[in-house]
Order: structure tokens, then sequence, then C-alpha cells
């Protein structure tokens, strides 16, 4: 399959290069984050019938993990409100640029951050509280306003989008997902980028602003740091952006050499597999563990979390990569094989939500009515019974999904190992192992 | 040609690791009672074994608050006061693997207090393994094809 250039459709074209579609869309979504971050502050504690929990938890992570990020890659970054108050004070405008811009600091961020480390960390930082943050709503909106204040904080300081680029936690994953993606930013003609005088995708120009993401779209090779706002479309005086729909996981065909992304890989496929056995398996003293933050079982089960991530997952796959015939060095042989990891992590998380999203859904009916849990009852369905949703279907499509992401894997691995010149049959059975870990955990 | 003749042939093999009958051993069914204590936020025993077509009493107790006990799949629920036992009888013609959880709000964990009956062989984790086997089977003699 070639590529589609989506962006020759007028219409899309008009929609993506206005600002107020997409400003429509960000306002409903900032008035839905901060009602989110108030009813978990002031709404009822009770998590299934709180806004915040249902809504952010419930709702969002159904439509991020299994639409936006396996079909639109980086999409929800495009329309995602968390930047905005920041970027708004940063920029001195909402929409276009103004005459005098603001004097903020406008630092870069120091080159040592410069990758997805700190994402890492503080993925991880909410994973380990996961148990409290999804149950408790003041938690909740404290993680949610925290996030807002930290990208208004790092705006003031840093040029750019340093919170989405370099911090957010969330950001991370779905940049490391969204290569799987049917769908891309790109240059039409690099010809025309190297000739391009001032470069205004980057550095900004009357039309619009340089590239939020601290991206020159004439390098773009994969989705990973392409936050998908549309300014490079805005900027851009010769025509030479468009969005592309193309076959998935196209970025995955050369593969990543660098270490904060391999470990990225782990992280989300070892988080899922934790979480699966944790929250959804039957054993009583994982979740204990897992809840009661600060006591000694918890220590303990942060222990074996970070342990499960850092050694016993990236430590098998070393192991079976170890002794391949290669002239390339074990670092880069790890970091390139792993991006096979990458289809197989983004099924895992879809197999996970299927069942916790499937089960709990019919919580976002009762919420509608009485998103507070004060006695609301506005579209009178704040009564509606509990009832898990598409039993039927469920172990079926989380089968497919398990599945179908280990034969993506094996693909993608087949592609990497043939890049770096090694055999893909330890990574394919690698896949297999911990698939087979993970089929056993859900069903 | 060839890779779509060996495509048809691992897309058979799936469906026949899917969908064909296995037989089921005779088993005499029997009256099986579970005496199932509930606390925020586990169940004790949290894994139950039943063979089919047993006929299945849980006596829920709750040790602390109301508690819940709905099974996915049977579509039942019971219900126990703090202190108090409620008990529901029915008849495990379900074969498989089911999950059972909390169905009355009971505290932060709630929506994670799941307990696991499994009704005979859970066939379908074995055949989802047999597919993944399958699978890993397809892509290792694709890649010493390409070798």
């Amino acid at each position: 399959m070639t590529k589609i250039e989506l962006t020759r459709n007028p219409f899309i074209k008009n929609a993506l290069k206005s600002r107020y579609p997409q400003l429509a869309v960000f306002i409903v979504m900032l008035v839905g984050y901060i009602f989110a971050i108030l009813a978990g502050l002031i709404g009822t504690p009770v998590g299934s019938h709180n806004f915040s929990i249902v809504f952010v938890w419930i709702a969002w992570w159904a439509i991020l993990i299994l639409v936006a990020v396996p079909f639109f890659g980086r999409g929800w970054c495009a329309v995602c409100p968390i930047p905005l108050p920041g970027e708004w004070l940063q920029r001195g405008a909402v929409l276009t640029p103004p005459e005098k811009r603001p004097k903020w600091l406008n630092l870069r961020v120091p080159k040592m951050f410069r990758n997805i480390w700190l994402q890492n960390i503080s993925f991880l930082l909410l994973a380990l509280f996961s148990s409290v943050l999804l149950t408790t709503p003041n938690i909740t909106g404290i993680v949610l306003a925290a996030m807002l204040f930290a990208a208004i904080g790092l705006s003031a300081i840093f040029e750019r989008r340093a919170f989405c680029r370099y911090l957010c936690p969330v950001g991370g994953f779905i940049g490391l997902y969204s290569q799987t993606a049917p769908i891309e930013l790109r240059i039409k003609d690099k010809q025309i980028c190297v000739s391009c005088e001032g470069k205004p995708c980057y550095n900004g120009s009357q039309a619009g602003y340089g590239c939020p993401w601290d991206v020159f779209p004439g390098g773009l090779t994969k989705n990973t740091y392409c936050g998908l706002c549309m300014e490079c479309i805005r900027t851009c005086p010769h025509d030479n952006i468009a969005v592309n729909l193309r076959p998935f996981s196209a970025d995955l065909a050369k593969p990543s050499t660098r270490m904060d992304e391999a470990f990225k890989a782990f992280i989300m496929l070892g988080s899922a597999m934790i979480y699966a056995g944790v929250l959804l398996g039957p054993w009583g003293a994982f979740k204990d563990a897992a809840y009661n933050v600060g006591t000694s079982a918890w220590f303990i089960y942060a222990v074996i979390f970070l342990s499960i991530i850092f050694v016993i997952l990236p430590g098998f796959f070393t192991l079976g990569i170890l002794k391949a015939k290669s002239a390339l060095p074990l670092k880069q042989r790890f970091a390139s094989l792993a991006t096979a990891l990458i289809p197989l992590g983004l099924m895992f998380w879809v197999a996970f939500s299927l069942s916790f999203v499937l089960t709990n859904a019919s919580y976002i009916i009762a919420a509608l009515s009485d998103p507070l849990g004060l006695g609301w009852n506005l579209f009178g369905t704040a009564n509606a019974v509990w009832q898990p949703m598409l039993f039927s279907i469920l172990a079926p499509a989380q089968t497919l999904a398990l599945v179908g992401g280990l034969i993506w894997s094996a693909r993608t691995a087949q592609k990497a190992a043939n890049e770096v010149k090694v055999s893909s049959i330890p990574v394919i059975i690698y896949s297999f192992i911990v698939t087979s870990i993970m089929l056993w955990l859900l069903l | 040609m060839r890779f779509y003749f060996h495509l048809l042939l691992f897309v058979m093999a799936g469906l026949v690791v899917a969908f064909a009958p296995l037989p089921v051993p005779p088993i005499a069914p029997q009256e099986r009672t579970f005496r199932i204590d509930a606390r925020q936020f586990a169940y004790s025993p949290s894994e139950l074994k039943v063979n089919p077509g047993d006929t299945v009493t849980l006596q829920l107790v709750s040790t602390d608050v109301v508690h819940g006990l709905y099974v996915d799949g049977y579509d039942i629920s019971i219900e126990a006061d703090p202190g108090q036992s409620a008990t529901l009888t029915f008849v495990a013609d379900k074969q498989g693997s089911f999950r059972f959880r909390c169905n009355l709000t009971c505290g932060a964990m709630h929506p994670f207090m799941i307990g696991k009956l499994t009704v005979g062989t859970n066939n379908w984790l074995f055949r989802s393994l047999g597919l993944a086997t399958l699978a890993v089977f397809g892509a290792l003699i694709s890649t010493k094809q390409k070798a």
C-alpha cells in the first residue's frame, strides 16, 4: 500500500490549516480537564461515581488506547489541553502570533534532558502509585492539576513545549506507539526544505509559530516526536507539508538505536503485564501491596515492579540476543531489536484495557448524570446499574489482540534483525513467552 | 503463490485450533459448597475450581463493609451485609474461566476486587496458547525461508 496524502483534500487541508476548529476542540478539552480537576477535589471520594475517575481513567483511557493511539498516533497530543495555558502565556496570544511577544526566559532545555528518560521516570512514578491514582478522586485531581501547573512553569522557563516533549508521562508512550499508526505528517519534497530561507516551520513567522515540539519537519522520519499540532502546515510558505495515510507501523521498518526508547518499550510491556496480574488478577495480597502506599508491602511491590521492568524483562531479552553473531555492539543490537516490542506492547495495553474498560464502562452512564456524586440526576441516568458490557466477545477480542500483536511483533523483529544483520529468532521466542504469560494473566 | 498457499494453510490450522470441538471427559456432577470471605478488596478463597455440571453453592460472608459477588458470564450475583452471609446456588453449565467481582461499591479499590472461577478446563486459554504457538511457528518458518 502506498501513501495517500490526506491534505490533498481541500476540506481536510483547510480544517487543519485554520486555527478555529482546533481551538474549538481545545476549549472543550480544557473545560473538561478543569472540570475533572474540580470533580476530583470537591466531588465524592467514591471513585466509581466521580467524573475525574470515570471520565479520565475509563472513558479517556478507552478512547486513547483503543482508538486514538493505534489509528491516529499522536492525535491526542494535537488536542490535549495540558500545554495550552502555558503555551498561551508563553506566546502572549491564543491564535496567531502577536506583534510583540512576552519576555519569558525562553531557555533551551539542557542537552542532558533532551531524551525521554524523564518521561520514562514520570510514567514509572505514576505507575507505582497507580492503584491509588486510578481509584482516588482527589489524588487524580491533584495529579491533573500538577501536570497543568508543571506545563505552565516549564513554558515560562523553557522555549516551546518542554513539558510535552520531555516530561509528560503520557506523551512518552504515545510517541513510542505512534510509530505504529497509519497516519503521519511529513514533507513532500526535501529539496524545497533544503533551499527554504529562514525555515519558518521551525523558527516561526507571522503566519504561525515555530514547531512547538522542537522538530524540524524537513528531517522528520518517524512519528515519535511530532505532536501533530499542525503549526508547520500553517507556517510553510511552500505548501510542502502533508498529512498522509500510510501502512501500519511504517516507522518501525527502520529500528531505533536509542536506549531511552528501547527502555520505554520494556517499561510499557512490563507495566501492562504487572497491571494485568495485580489489578485484574484474583490475588488480594498483590492489590493490598499496590494500594497501601508507604507500607513495607508497597516497598516490596515497588522493588518487584522496577525489577521486572529494568532487570528481568530486559535481562532475558539481552540473554536471548547475546550470542547472536554480529559486528554491531550489544547496546545497539539491544536498542534496535527492542523495536519489535513496540507493537507487542501496544497490543498488551489494548488487551488489558478491553477487560478494564468493558467491565467498568457502565459507570460512565451514571457519572454523566451525577458527575460529582452529589445526588444529581441531570439526564435521568444517575441510577444506572453497573453491568459488564460485551462479556461474550471479551476473551476472543483479547486473544485476537495478543496473538495479532505477537504476529506483528514477529514481523517487526524480522525487519529489525534484517537491518542489524542478526537472527530474529531469539526475539520472536521472547515475544512468544511474554505473550503466553499475558494470555495466562488475562484469560 | 506459495506465500498465499502457506497463509491459507496457517489460517485453516488457526481455525481448527480455535474452534475444533474437544472431547469432554465424563465426570459425574457433584454438589460443591464454598464459603467465601469478602473483605476490602479481596475474596478468600479467590480461586475456585469446579467441574462442568456441578451444582455450586457460594456462601458469601462479608467481614467489613457491604460486598457483592457477581459472576461474569453467568450474570448472577449476591450481596452480603457486614458480618452477615448470603447464599447463591447455580449449576456450572458453562465451561471456562470466569472472573467474579464485587458489584457493590465497597471502597477505593472496588473495581479491582476480583476472584476467579474455573469450570472444567480453561479451554480458551489453551486454544489461545495454541494460536500463539502456531503464529510463532509460522514466523520461524518464514524467517528460515528468508535466511
